[in-house]
């Protein structure tokens, strides 16, 4: 599997870190509750196909980045930059969809 | 047809024309007292514990594929109890209990191998883990040995002792540990299913749940609808899917996990060694190939087929370990899915649906789990109590923080078991 940094370029599995699926980027209030808490930390959709999660560029510019993948076939279908999917959806560039 | 050395030699002077097919190949009837979705080695031993224990029998176990054909017929066969937390520790030291009875009780040769497991440890906090490890098995009624590197040489004189970065300081062996053959369980498993009148259906996907007014009613398959009175979710890798078609929502992620195999070699490795640098563990099947596995691939995956880094990693663990293996042929490597928890202890527990129960979470842990779960599903779908084992298997731990089996100290996170 070779995932493209939007910053770098196509690497290397092995440069990148795995966090999981990328529901880390929805953090919820402090006082949201159990249920809510729960949920985030917990709780996947875990999905056989088309699945977004979070890699942090270890080896490289220490980037962390939103991967849309497929987890049956391992396709790496898309990467942005995680802090401009938070800013917008990716709308300053760096989104590279084969 | 009941096995015996006797009929083993009559049916060798006769043709072998008397053996018959292990088990019904059933076809679906309308209804069923339990439906068990998944027949691999937790399903099928749930069904066989609940005519066996329970004396219920109108049971069908609905696989989409063939029997045995996931994570049952695809690990690295080790069997063991050297759990350390309480939940953990009694329900492995039960199953492992029952693996010693298994043959006799199935009628049926699993090729169960109580070689003996030897954890190896490479540094002072290793060895001091491994000494409270090897208490709290003892505790729990279990046998754990601590062997000095003088042991070890005697016992594993292959591994390299010599080396400068993970020096070899002793091992935590257990000699009921040890290993069994993966299919046969399955097959042993599904054969006195069936003998007690289980249905078991293959190639039938479920693609629904029927739930009316919170309460399980049936399941939809690709063979028709079944009307069920309880149902039990036993999918291993693919309880995520399964539990959405209940409305459900899983604290799990599914994980690649790869093994290996090399071609048949002489007898030379004779325990289960696992090595304390990171995930390696290897041991020598019957036919003689070297069987060994690593640490998971560490992403998302339902592919059932692994990356190269990984399996370079577990090749350069093992030629760590033990050089000589170097000169053996790789045979075949693949990958099964893996239903990771945030803490790396699985589920058995009722749901929120009446009469919906589920099974899964069992992480890279569960071959040897496979008869008590079994044994402890069934008493929980039979009774509609936990039975006393698996009682802290329970789904809400996530929630309330209460009962977390978190056995590598590591928190209890995805990604990071």
């Amino acid at each position: 599997m070779r995932i493209t940094c939007p910053v770098c370029g196509e690497r290397d599995r092995r440069e990148f870190h795995y966090k999981g699926d990328a529901v880390a980027l929805n953090r919820p209030d402090p006082d949201a509750g159990d249920a809510a808490w729960d949920d985030y930390i917990h709780t996947r959709d875990n999905p056989a196909g088309e699945t977004r999660d979070l890699w942090y560029h270890e080896t490289g510019c220490a980037a962390w980045i939103v991967v849309t993948r497929n987890t049956v076939s391992h396709e790496v279908l898309d990467t942005r930059l995680a802090s401009d999917v938070v800013r917008g959806a990716g709308k300053r560039g760096g989104g590279v969809r084969k | 047809m009941r096995f015996s050395g006797l009929r083993v030699i009559k049916e060798g002077l006769t043709g072998n024309r008397g053996w018959t097919p292990h088990w019904r190949d059933a076809t679906p009837k309308d209804a069923y007292d339990v439906v068990i979705i998944g027949g691999g080695g937790h399903g099928l031993a749930t069904a066989y514990y609940l005519a066996r224990n329970h004396g219920i029998t109108n049971v069908a176990v609905l696989e989409k594929g063939y029997l045995g054909g996931g994570n049952v017929g695809r690990n690295t066969t080790i069997v063991r109890a050297n759990y350390f937390l309480p939940g953990n520790s009694e329900f492995y030291s039960h199953s492992l209990k029952l693996w010693e009875g298994l043959e006799q009780d199935l009628n049926y040769n699993v090729m169960h191998s109580q070689r003996g497991q030897i954890a190896l440890f490479h540094n002072d906090a290793q060895r001091d883990a491994a000494i409270r490890r090897g208490n709290a098995i003892r505790n729990q009624g279990d046998d754990a040995d601590l062997l000095t590197p003088d042991d070890l040489r005697r016992v594993l004189p292959y591994l390299d002792y010599e080396q400068t970065r993970f020096p070899i300081y002793g091992g935590l062996l257990q000699r009921r540990a040890g290993t069994a053959r993966h299919d046969a369980v399955a097959w042993g498993f599904a054969r006195g299913a069936s003998d007690r009148g289980v249905d078991l259906i293959q190639n039938c996907e479920v693609t629904g749940i029927d739930i009316d007014a919170g309460k399980v009613r049936g399941v939809q398959t690709t063979r028709g609808a079944i009307r069920a009175g309880k149902v039990a979710i036993v999918v291993a890798g693919r309880s995520s899917q399964v539990a959405a078609m209940a409305g459900m929502r899983l604290p799990i992620e599914s994980h690649v996990l790869q093994a290996f195999v090399t071609e048949g070699l002489k007898p030379c490795i004779d325990h289960v060694v696992s090595f304390g640098m990171g995930h390696f563990y290897i041991s020598q099947s019957d036919k003689g190939g070297l069987v060994f596995g690593g640490d998971l691939d560490f992403h998302a995956s339902y592919a059932a087929r692994g990356n190269l880094p990984m399996a370079e990693h577990v090749m350069e663990a093992g030629m760590t370990l033990m050089p000589m293996i170097g000169k053996a042929k790789l045979l075949r490597s693949w990958g099964g899915i893996m239903d990771m928890t945030p803490d790396g202890s699985p589920i058995i527990d009722r749901t929120d649906v009446d009469g919906l129960y589920f099974n899964g979470g069992w992480c890279y842990g569960g071959f040897k789990a496979v008869p008590g779960s079994g044994y402890s599903m069934a008493h929980l779908v039979a009774t509609g109590r936990h039975h006393e084992p698996a009682a802290r298997f329970r789904l809400d731990r996530f929630l309330t923080g209460r009962g977390l089996m978190d056995e590598e100290g590591t928190g209890a996170q995805h990604n990071l078991h």
